[in-house]
């Protein structure tokens, strides 16, 4: 255990040194705090408005933003000190490998977890202060609910691209195929489900249709979100939900069983690996 | 028991056979030098030790356990690296990097600062490693395999980008190091000046031991000559010696086998017009080019 923290400390480090985590935070604050004020710009007012609708907003901007972040911050960490010769050198010390890779995932999860908290909640303090129409309260709940499926959204990534790293031999193939995972989950997956929704003229099974959407993250995320706020339609891709309705449980569950098997699966393929 | 042992290890990689059946024992305070060309094997041999690949067939031991198998953790605790070529952590400082691989490795902080200070990087040890030259780095690399006091010590090329003041505090390092019953691999390019540091050579070309055994050993089995340089105006060698004579540019030069070196020695000595002598041994050089062509000869490469 003590390896593992050694090394969850230092990429935790990194990440401060470098400006991970200042830089993340920045992103977050900004997104939430320009969607909440400006997210009602299209119907001809600027100000913060309804708590609800800003955040199953920023859930749809987050989908973008939070998995190219956690892919840029993990992908090169095992490759990376493959490449610099660390890594045998680590190797070489009293440390398993899955200690190793667990330590690596460890510290990216931390430099996540805080930067969404920071970011996010630095947001929610902006709200609190400068918004008439919503009390502390109010607010308190709903934020720590996002944060916490954001940064769960977070580490699901980062152990994605802690898999990608562990299974290439170099950092520009390791970033390629993280572009590529991103555009997959993020555009092409929801894309193609529309297309198989349109080219069949809707005539899919509507049963068993919905459960394809628990195959991407993204959407389990946008979906656990737009379930929290009871008020809120399920719009576009997200309305064929309706079909399954998806209890909160259960969208949770298959959230944390995508970030587990990630986890095992990042494990297993860096113990796979050839030094 | 044997510090490491090796028998009949070998290594395939899918069509390269990097170590064809290599035997190896290594006793508490030698010291051993591994020789050869690029892709000879010397890596191979490290990495078995260290435990980081298994061998295709045969056996590796370390402290007389599988340094690859279930007890391994605690074995690494006694093992120091330093492998060709790290880069380290740029954006940490030297004692950052030190302190990150000694609390891995399980050993008090304290040692850290003298660790710096013993190889020379106290002043710098507050700057970021992207400043250091390349024998700072190698000095910081050195510094990492030295901490917890391993008992088995594998250098690969230490000596690669330090200047020969350096070099030689490294080396008068290692002599230390084994007074205290260390137990040291040293593989390296640069022949000059490791012979007088280390017990035993093992000289590996394509994956074979070439030849082992100590330098007077190796001299002896590859039966190169001594080399006497002359210098003085009509000089008259005795006649039995002659036909082992010729001119050079820097005078005569008198080639001999090892055993007749002193009676041809006293001999050129006791020439009248003889201004200056110089006597040439054998050399781990010689020693190793002599395996190396042998070699090429055998296995004339493809």
């Amino acid at each position: 255990m003590n390896a593992i923290l050694t090394v969850a400390n230092k990429e935790f480090h990194d990440g401060l040194r470098n400006r991970w985590v200042m830089s993340i935070s920045l992103i977050f604050a900004l997104l939430a705090t320009g969607l909440a004020y400006f997210g009602a710009a299209a119907s001809g007012q600027a100000g913060f408005t309804n708590l609800s609708t800003t955040l199953v907003s920023l859930a749809s901007l987050a989908v973008f933003v939070i998995p190219l972040i956690a892919l840029m911050l993990a992908y090169d960490g095992v490759v990376g000190e493959d490449e610099s010769g660390t890594l045998l050198l680590l190797m070489t010390y009293p440390l398993s490998r899955w200690q190793l890779v667990l330590g690596k995932m460890m510290g990216h999860w931390m430099i996540m977890a805080f930067s969404t908290i920071i970011g996010f909640g630095l947001s929610a303090i902006i709200m609190g202060v400068f918004s008439d129409t919503t009390t502390w309260s109010e607010l308190i709940m709903p934020y720590a609910f996002f944060i916490t499926f954001a940064t769960l959204l977070g580490w699901i990534f980062i152990a994605i691209a802690t898999m990608i790293s562990a299974s290439v031999a170099e950092k520009s193939k390791a970033a390629g195929l993280a572009l590529i995972v991103w555009f997959v989950f993020v555009f092409m997956f929801d894309l193609s489900l529309l297309g198989l929704l349109v080219g069949t003229e809707g005539n899919v099974n509507a049963e068993l249709f919905p459960y394809l959407l628990l195959l991407n993250p993204t959407d389990i995320f946008r979906l656990i979100i737009i379930s929290f706020f009871a008020d809120q339609q399920l719009t576009g891709l997200m309305a064929v939900a309706q079909h399954a309705q998806f209890s909160m449980f259960s969208l949770i569950s298959s959230m944390l069983a995508w970030f587990v098997a990630l986890v095992l699966g990042a494990i297993a393929l860096f113990n796979k690996r050839k030094l | 028991m044997n510090i490491v042992e090796l028998q009949q290890a070998e290594k395939h990689y899918q069509s390269v056979q990097a170590l064809k059946s290599v035997d190896l024992s290594l006793q508490q305070g030698e010291v051993l030098g591994l020789f050869g060309h690029n892709g000879a094997g010397k890596t191979t041999i490290i990495k078995l030790v260290l435990g980081l690949i298994k061998p295709t067939s045969g056996q590796v031991r370390v402290f007389g356990e599988d340094p690859a198998g279930d007890n391994s953790y605690h074995l690494r605790r006694q093992l120091g690296f330093l492998q060709e070529n790290v880069s380290f952590y740029q954006q940490m400082t030297g004692h950052e990097v030190l302190a990150y691989f000694a609390k891995l490795k399980g050993c008090d902080k304290k040692h850290v600062k003298d660790l710096l200070e013993e190889v020379g990087l106290a002043h710098a040890a507050m700057r970021r490693v992207k400043t250091y030259s390349k024998g700072m780095r190698q000095r910081l690399g050195l510094a990492q395999a030295l901490l917890g006091q391993p008992k088995l010590l594998l250098l690969d090329e230490p000596t690669v980008g330090l200047d020969p003041i350096a070099t030689q505090d490294f080396y008068q390092g290692i002599a230390k190091l084994k007074a205290q019953g260390s137990t040291i691999i040293l593989c390296s390019h640069v022949l000059a000046g490791v012979e007088k540091y280390i017990d035993r050579a093992l000289i590996l070309g394509q994956g074979h031991i070439l030849a082992e055994g100590s330098l007077s050993t190796l001299s002896e089995q590859t039966k190169l000559p001594v080399t006497f340089q002359l210098q003085g105006a009509n000089l008259q060698l005795p006649s039995d010696l002659q036909a082992s004579s010729s001119v050079t540019d820097h005078g005569v030069q008198v080639q001999v086998s090892q055993q007749q070196k002193m009676a041809a020695l006293q001999q050129l000595v006791a020439l009248p017009s003889l201004e200056n002598i110089d006597i040439h041994m054998p050399s781990l050089e010689d020693i190793y080019t002599h395996y190396m062509n042998e070699l090429q000869h055998r296995e004339p490469p493809q």
